[in-house]
């Protein structure tokens, strides 16, 4: 079974984020990336399919240093070889834009069985990268996905997605296809120190957006689909009202208050 | 590392040259591979050991135990273990970082530092083959859980003069040891003990290391100590009524028990001062933490200058300790590269050349850790008595470290009984160091003065070497042999070495990764040592001479030491306000 596992470095969580001066995004020099925890969890899916059915685990980044520093944190985990997507030009991308540039990468690699994200990243987390992924692919896509039985011999997928209100469901796939991952499917693996030494052995290739074979207009910012206007950090608004009148009345006005003008009943 | 750089530093002999920065390796010269090992490290700590710390202090030790197979697991058991015995065998850096991330949970710290460390090791350097195939596979998946079985009630930093015998059975097949050996770290669970006793024939008495297996018949251990602090790790005494130990469990040579006992401790003591590192990084977050939640005055007390003067002189003396851990450590490995890593008696020489840092390692961080703890529950206030707070605890976990792995005042007296040890065997050049500033001093000169980039902060370490050697040297002019009994003087001595090594490792780090901060740490911890280096010199001074000489050897050590004093108030404000600002140490 041949696996691609997708990683999105992001700011460490417990970084303090400032905004940059033109109001775009944060400052994200100075910032210690890891990799996005869903993604985390993807990639342990990954490792723990291996496990089981034999086979290849690459693991896809994109970015500068930081993509380098999580690819090598996911071969110290245990994927067999990285992949890593460097470029400047990939810069500023959007989710379209990614998603199109890791698909070009994925077939490059010769195309995958299963394909696995996370189901959104820390940072932006509109969990849209995957499904977009699949599409340039044309791979079929499960999202939120909470468990994972694959059959390799038949070819096929039975994957379980959480939906809203407590429901689950069962949905059966062929392969190839893209699963991005809910958190808290498993438990993710630390490195342990003989898979950090051995990372340093495994295969780390860099393709830059030529090598995949994508002009300009279609990778980081000109390949984007949206642009960011305004990173702000929203204003906190609290407002006291001390409701009068005896228990009973406060109660009734208080009901009212919470229906008609919070509308949290 | 710069491996251009051919020649190996000396042990000791930081005191007598002008050390280059790039013989220092600090913690911003991490490799990708020990930054991968310290967030590991890191992150089990906060995700599986921290949340069952209560379980762990409550002597839970199911729990303890399946943390070490935890370890086991991610390989953390065996860091100095060769790989055909099952470990990693990776360098010093990477084991002084585990250490350091183990110290914020300090009893299962010492868990496994009894386990890994001195339970461990003395196999992997002493053991014979069928000893390694035997127990060091199962040693580092924690399969088996060791202890270091050395004290005895009667015999502490005197281990040698132990009680315990062994002697040989009648048929020639086993050792039957008798005594009470005390203070076992992980006796409650331990499934062997490196054990040291007199082997006996007759009159003759000769200190042995013996593997003892818990299961061998008359092996038992006594009641859990009530111990001050650290009560998540077992402490008990291992109790050895005609216990039989088979013939082959002799570790080393009969006789050479002291060269086991000895050999570890270089590398406890460097280990310790990792985790006391990492325990005084612990405390000051808590500290910091705390003060910027707690409002007194309609403020919190983290915009007084009261408490930023505390936080910042916690950070300072911390990261003070971090360089010196983290350059001793480079030193044993750019060592260690140049020994065949087979040869256990080859690895031990080289981890031997720096004795002398790895005692004043011991002592400096364990104080430091003592100092920031003292601070951490000071800033808490009334909070910081109350087990509600994990700084009580921290302050209680402490203190121990000043006792065990050798007291701090037998390693402040070992650190000049080595040095001189050096002197004489010729393999550190201290006598004509000295003799040369004493002639330099006498003709009223300071000698040439650095000059170029730091000249002030490499002129003061300059200035303190010599302090030193003046002041060693008077001492040693003195009292001569006998100087080994003047043990006041030396402890003094010891002070002034400790603060050189500091402030040259302080420097070269500031050099290296030169930071406006970092020089206000430099500049705050220079001005306070430069301030002891004078008053340990003072005392001694005026213990070897009297009248003139004493005169003359007062206005050499005024004139070396000379050092205006920088703006501490202005520098602990800013340092606090960074860590205020980053709610962290972050330095």
């Amino acid at each position: 079974m041949k696996i691609i596992s997708c990683i999105k470095p992001v700011p460490d969580p417990a970084s303090r984020l400032i905004i940059n001066e033109s109001k775009t995004w944060i400052k994200d020099n100075d910032l210690t990336f890891v990799a996005s925890e869903a993604d985390n969890y993807a990639l342990e899916e990954a490792l723990r399919l291996k496990e089981k059915h034999q086979g290849d685990v690459a693991i896809l980044s994109m970015g500068g240093d930081e993509a380098a520093r999580v690819l090598r944190s996911g071969l110290a985990m245990g994927a067999d070889r990285a992949i890593h997507l460097l470029d400047p030009k990939f810069k500023g991308a959007d989710e379209f834009a990614a998603a199109e540039t890791l698909a070009k990468a994925i077939e490059k690699d010769g195309g995958a069985d299963l394909v696995l994200a996370g189901v959104q990243s820390d940072d932006l987390g509109t969990g849209m990268t995957g499904v977009m992924l699949a599409e340039f692919l044309g791979y079929a896509h499960a999202t939120v996905v909470i468990g994972v039985e694959a059959d390799p011999a038949a070819k096929t997928l039975k994957v379980k997605r959480e939906l809203e209100g407590g429901i689950n469901e069962t949905v059966e796939l062929p392969f190839p296809a893209v699963l991005t991952i809910q958190f808290g499917i498993n438990q993710p693996r630390y490195a342990s120190l003989k898979g950090i030494m051995a990372a340093k052995k495994k295969e780390l290739k860099a393709w830059s957006a030529a090598d995949l074979g994508l002009s300009d207009n279609l990778v980081g910012k000109p390949g984007a689909m949206y642009e960011v206007k305004e990173v702000f950090v929203p204003e906190r608004k609290s407002r006291v009202e001390i409701i009068t009148g005896t228990a009973e009345e406060a109660a009734a006005k208080l009901v009212e208050k919470l229906r008609k003008e919070a509308k949290v009943i | 590392m710069a491996k251009e750089v051919t020649e190996l530093k000396k042990g000791g002999s930081f005191l007598i040259e002008e050390t280059a920065k790039e013989d220092v390796f600090t913690p911003e010269d991490l490799s990708e591979e020990q930054k991968m090992i310290r967030e590991m490290t890191e992150q089990f700590v906060e995700d599986e050991v921290v949340p069952q710390q209560e379980q762990i202090e409550n002597k839970q030790w199911d729990v303890t135990r399946n943390l070490l197979r935890r370890c086991g697991e991610l390989g953390l058991l065996g860091i100095e273990v060769p790989e055909e015995y099952g470990g990693e065998n990776l360098d010093k850096i990477s084991s002084m970082i585990v250490s350091e991330k183990l110290g914020r949970v300090a009893s299962f710290a010492v868990t496994y530092g009894g386990h890994s460390g001195i339970g461990t090791l003395p196999i992997v350097y002493f053991g014979a083959e069928e000893h390694k195939r035997k127990y060091l596979p199962l040693l580092c998946k924690a399969e088996k859980i060791s202890a270091y079985a050395l004290s005895e009630a009667s015999s502490g930093s005197d281990a040698l003069s132990a009680k315990t015998t062994a002697v040989r059975s009648a048929d020639g097949s086993h050792w039957i040891l008798n005594g009470e050996k005390m203070w076992i770290t992980n006796a409650a669970f331990a499934d062997m003990f490196v054990t040291f006793a007199q082997a006996t024939q007759g009159d003759q008495k000769q200190f042995s290391c013996f593997i003892v297996e818990k299961d061998y018949p008359g092996v038992s251990t006594g009641a859990e100590e009530h111990k001050m602090g650290l009560k998540g790790s077992s402490t008990r005494t291992l109790v050895l009524d005609n216990a039989r130990i088979p013939i082959d469990n002799v570790l080393g040579e009969i006789g050479k028990g002291h060269h086991v006992a000895f050999n570890i401790l270089n590398m406890g003591r460097a280990k310790l001062a990792a985790g006391a590192v990492g325990g005084s990084k612990t405390a000051l977050n808590a500290s910091i933490a705390y003060a910027k939640q707690r409002v007194a005055f309609g403020k919190p007390i983290s915009s007084f200058g009261a408490i930023k003067q505390k936080l910042a002189e916690m950070a300072v003396r911390t990261w003070i300790t971090e360089g010196m851990v983290y350059r001793t450590a480079g030193l044993m490995d750019r060592r260690l590269e140049s020994v065949d890593v087979k040869d256990p008696k080859q690895v031990l020489k080289a981890i031997e050349e720096y004795a002398v840092e790895c005692s004043i390692l011991k002592v400096f961080a364990s104080e430091v850790l003592d100092f920031v703890v003292d601070e951490a529950v000071q800033i808490h206030g009334g909070f910081g008595y109350s087990a509600e707070y994990p700084v009580e605890r921290y302050y209680r976990d402490s203190r121990v470290n000043r006792i065990f792995e050798g007291t701090n005042e037998i390693n402040r007296l070992l650190i000049p009984g080595m040095l001189l040890k050096r002197a004489s065997s010729g393999q550190l050049p201290l006598h004509a160091a000295v003799r040369s500033v004493m002639d330099e001093v006498m003709s009223a000169g300071i000698g040439n003065e650095p000059s170029g980039p730091f000249a002030r902060e490499r002129s003061g370490v300059k200035q303190a070497q010599k302090a030193l050697l003046l002041v060693a040297g008077s001492a040693i002019q003195r009292f001569r042999d006998s100087i080994r009994d003047e043990q006041e003087v030396l402890m003094h001595i010891s002070n002034m070495v400790m603060d050189v090594y500091a402030m040259d490792t302080a420097v070269c780090r500031l050099m290296k990764n030169s930071g406006e901060l970092h020089a206000d740490v430099v500049s705050t911890f220079m001005n306070d040592a430069i301030a002891d280096i004078k008053f340990s010199g003072r005392q001694v001074l005026a213990a070897t001479g009297d009248g003139d000489t004493l005169r003359i050897q007062l206005s050499a050590l005024r004139r070396l030491l000379r050092w205006t004093p920088v703006n501490t108030v202005g520098a602990r404000r800013r340092i606090a306000e960074h860590l205020i600002d980053h709610g962290v140490y972050a330095l």
